[in-house]
């Protein structure tokens, strides 16, 4: 590999297929890894699925010891405490491959996830040798109590409080939590609270101290499998020795942590897709109507191939910031007591492509359980089959880890400030593309392979800076204000990594000759025609919300200047692409 | 303890099974390692876990077997040796002659097997491996136990269960409910990627291309027909017993 991607770098300039990771470069290791979690999944997990979806916390407990004996809580955890400290491609294929097993995922997911790595990220050498061992081997479990009834998106606005007891041997934390995953068993809560009612602070809870209890079980709408329940704290002598991480900085590690809940949530997203996708398509083969498989029509076949490439799209973006942030942690030094902090702020440099990956993901795995159930008619709607559980399973990942809203404003609010501290030549960039804008644009080379697409994804960068920086110059420091524009700009910016990542694999698929390269270019293909548009209209919407008159009208002829493309015959790439998944029967690339 | 594994690597068994110009096409399936001799895999690693020994897994194939090798290593095997020549790709005679002439070098107690492979099923190649090196061999055992140089194995005889004892060295290969094949850890893939594998080819083992060429002529391959909807007979009892009669005499020729 050349050089390693930088974070948020996407945004200034294009890279070469070989800079980015994509599913083509697992190695042995990774895909025997995910084979043995997915032979735990199939062996023990979904045989007892129905006895999780009615809320055995036992049998819960049982299985993710289980998991634990095959190590598949210790990824994360570094070697020095009996972890196994593997890559994160790793730990997304673990990640992945457990989301076939329904919400018994999220149990997973939390414990080693937000539960387990606050430890590992900010803990001091005691906290990590009292707890990590343990949470590893899956003899204890972990959870992560952030949100409470008054504050939920507004995370830093906890009400719950900490104050150092006379002796000064204990902070005394007083307050209540909800919504949190894992409560009905964890043995451990990563706990937030104002010290002295104002300094946001993390504090390493155990469920044994006197004071802490939890609330009745929540009735959800779906992730039946998964426990969700208020956690209480009345008067819980914490030791000062569990505070984690300094008195005040409890919001360093509440948003490292949610960087890599959002990119896990995008890998889950992946195989929950898989599954439901696989569903639909064995549905459609068997079942028939005017006296044949519905799989024989052409709008069925339409939903499955686009359900395919939006999977596609969020599986290659998903492993191209997981392997960006692996090549960034080979650049640290990860040992010693400071590690894990390192660890934690290389993996914030790819804040922005965690935050689209959880939109991504998270919307593409609606879109493909909801067109799941429109495959399955009105079985779809039936609690017997699989695809009606997939389909109320999905909805919360809009929601949790930052609710889809929260993460669009961080897409150019994050760059902004990236920008701010020199980390990306953002204003240089748009500079650039404002000079540009004056002469000729190159039009597609339309006779190369891809050649529409590349110039795509080189018009989509180009309009993301010239819209972007047009915000910047017409609201300044007030931007945060105008979330319209924002969510505006966050939408370009998701597409141009999304298209950019799928074209950039397809050409690495088609130069190594790994991967089905001619599947994958109709995919890029389809993508790209189904978003360029799309990306036109949000540039002009956005313009038009800044501008008016003469403005307009010259600012309109750039982005129709920027937005020239040759309709595709996406119903010929549909049929060929949904052809191939009938056959396989699965999601393939 | 030496004890040998014969590994196969096959089809997944949920693979689709797609014809290529009369050829069983490969790309994108899965392969798994044949779930027989998982179990033989499995048996050889727990006994090695009580005797202490070490295990080799032996397989013939090419590049794409040092997945299930791997796997097997995964699981606890110590190394392996893989015949890596597609000359050494053949019939039954093929594969037992390949595989004797690599067994015969090295230092053995027991050797285990899958009864049979699922993919073309024959359940021969173990048994003439242990004809050539001159050992006996159990087939098809459900349960083996291992004391003092012998061993007890039950296996399966037409629905009973047959005890059959026998001296080491011996064959034994492994039917489905020997036992429940352990999933590789993570450590354990971890260990795997530091294991010795090594590669050989015909000519490594004093072998020809024409000394092993197979015995067998495949002539063709093709996917069994494609199953008809059925036809419910009409009429009393006695027109649809001769309605049946012809038509299993005429149309399915099985009387
Ligand atoms: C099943 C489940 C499991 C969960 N597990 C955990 C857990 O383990 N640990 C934990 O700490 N939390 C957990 N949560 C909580 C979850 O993270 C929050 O529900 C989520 O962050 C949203 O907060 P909220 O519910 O208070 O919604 P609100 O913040 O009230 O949001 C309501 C709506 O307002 C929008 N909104 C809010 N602020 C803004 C703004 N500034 N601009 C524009 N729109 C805005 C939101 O996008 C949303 O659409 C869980 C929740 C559920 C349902």
């Amino acid at each position: 590999m050349a050089d390693r991607e930088r974070g948020g770098a996407f945004f200034v300039a294009g890279t070469s297929p070989e800079e980015i990771f994509t599913p083509e470069d697992f190695t042995d290791e990774h895909k025997m890894i995910a084979k043995t979690t997915l032979d735990f999944v199939e062996g023990e997990v979904l045989p007892v699925a129905d006895q999780l979806e009615h809320q055995d916390w036992e049998l819960t407990q049982r299985l993710l010891r289980k998991a634990g004996e095959l190590g598949l809580l210790a990824s994360d955890v570094p070697e020095a405490y009996e972890g196994l400290a593997l890559d994160k491609v790793s730990s997304s294929l673990i990640g992945e491959a457990m989301s076939h097993a329904g919400s018994f995922a999220l149990s997973h997911g939390a414990h080693v996830g937000i539960g387990s790595l606050p430890i590992i990220f900010f803990g001091t050498d005691e906290q990590k040798k009292k707890y990590l061992p343990d949470l590893a081997s899956g003899a204890k479990f972990a959870a992560y109590a952030l949100t409470e009834p008054g504050s939920g998106s507004d995370a830093l606005g906890a009400r719950t409080t900490a104050k150092l007891s006379a002796d000064g041997k204990s902070y005394i934390l007083n307050g209540q939590k909800q919504y949190i995953t894992n409560s009905a068993f964890a043995d451990v809560f990563i706990v937030y609270a104002k010290i002295d009612g104002e300094h946001f602070s993390a504090f390493i809870v155990e469920r044994g101290y006197p004071g802490v209890s939890t609330g009745p079980e929540e009735k959800k709408m779906g992730i039946k499998a998964s426990s969700t329940r208020p956690l209480i704290l009345e008067d819980v002598h914490v030791p000062v020795e569990n505070l984690l991480g300094e008195k005040g900085r409890g919001h360093v590690i509440a948003f490292n942590i949610l960087n890599i809940g959002r990119y896990k949530l995008a890998v889950g997203a992946v195989g929950g897709s898989k599954v439901a996708l696989q569903t639909a398509v064995k549905y459609a083969k068997t079942r028939e109507q005017f006296k044949q498989p519905i799989a024989n029509f052409p709008l069925i076949q339409g939903k499955i191939a686009d359900m395919q490439t939006k999977l596609f799209v969020a599986e290659t973006i998903a492993y191209r910031t997981t392997g960006a942030i692996d090549a960034a942690l080979t650049e640290v030094d990860l040992t010693g007591e400071k590690g894990g902090q390192v660890a934690a702020k290389a993996i914030a440099e790819f804040a922005i492509e965690c935050s689209i990956n959880k939109v991504f993901g998270s919307e593409m795995l609606d879109f493909v359980v909801d067109e799941g159930v429109q495959i399955h008619g009105g079985a779809g709607f039936i609690q017997d089959y699989p695809i009606e559980r997939m389909y109320r399973d999905s909805r919360i990942n809009r929601i949790f880890e930052g609710t889809n809203e929260i993460n669009r404003l961080l897409i150019p609010g994050t760059l902004l400030k990236m920008a701010m501290k020199g980390e990306v030549a953002l204003l240089q960039a748009a500079g650039q593309v404002q000079s540009e804008l004056l002469g000729m644009i190159e039009p597609a080379d339309e006779q190369a392979p891809l050649g529409k697409e590349v110039h795509a994804v080189e018009m989509t960068r180009k309009l993301f800076l010239a819209v972007g920086g047009m915000a910047v110059q017409t609201y300044g420091q007030k931007i945060e204000r105008e979330q319209e524009v924002l969510a505006n700009l966050a939408d370009i910016g998701i597409a141009l990594y999304a298209m950019e990542s799928v074209l950039l694999r397809a050409q690495k698929a088609a130069q190594s000759n790994k991967g089905d390269a001619a599947l994958q270019s109709d995919m890029v293909q389809l993508f790209v025609a189904q978003t360029f548009p799309q990306v036109e209209l949000l540039a002009r919407d956005t313009v038009a919300v800044m501008q008016e008159g003469d403005d307009l009208k010259m600012s309109l002829a750039m982005v129709r200047k920027l937005t020239k493309y040759t309709p595709t015959n996406t119903v010929a790439l549909k049929r060929r692409i949904a052809k191939r998944v009938l056959e396989a029967e699965q999601y393939l690339a | 303890m030496n004890i040998l594994v014969c590994l196969k690597q096959t089809f997944d068994t949920e693979a689709r099974i797609v014809l290529e110009d009369g050829r069983i096409k490969e790309d994108g399936v899965q392969f798994v390692i044949n779930p027989y001799d998982e179990y033989a895999v499995e048996e050889a690693i727990a006994l090695k876990e009580r005797f202490d020994g070490v295990v080799t897994v032996i397989s013939i194939g090419p590049a794409r077997v040092d997945e299930a090798v791997r796997t097997a290593l995964a699981m606890g095997a110590d190394e392996a040796v893989i015949v890596d020549d597609p000359a050494a790709f053949g019939d039954e005679f093929t594969a037992s002659t390949v595989l004797a002439a690599t067994i015969k070098s090295r230092p053995y107690d027991l050797i285990l097997a899958g009864n049979q492979a699922v993919d073309d099923g024959s359940g021969q190649v173990a048994l003439r491996t242990a004809e050539l090196l001159g050992i006996a061999h159990i087939g098809v055992v459900t349960k083996l136990s291992v004391e003092d140089g012998r061993v007890t194995a039950e296996r399966d005889a037409e629905g009973d269960t047959e005890i059959v004892e026998a001296a080491l060295p011996v064959m034994v290969t492994a039917q489905q409910g020997l036992n429940e094949p352990r999933y590789p850890s993570l450590i354990g893939i971890r260990k795997a990627a530091k294991k010795p594998v090594e590669r050989l080819t015909l000519a490594d083992l004093g072998l020809s291309a024409e000394t092993v060429a197979p015995r067998a002529q495949i002539v063709e391959t093709f996917l069994p027909p494609a199953k008809g909807s059925g036809r419910v007979l009409e009429g009393d009892t006695a027109a649809r017993v001769a309605e049946l009669v012809s038509e299993l005499r005429q149309t399915s020729k099985v009387l």
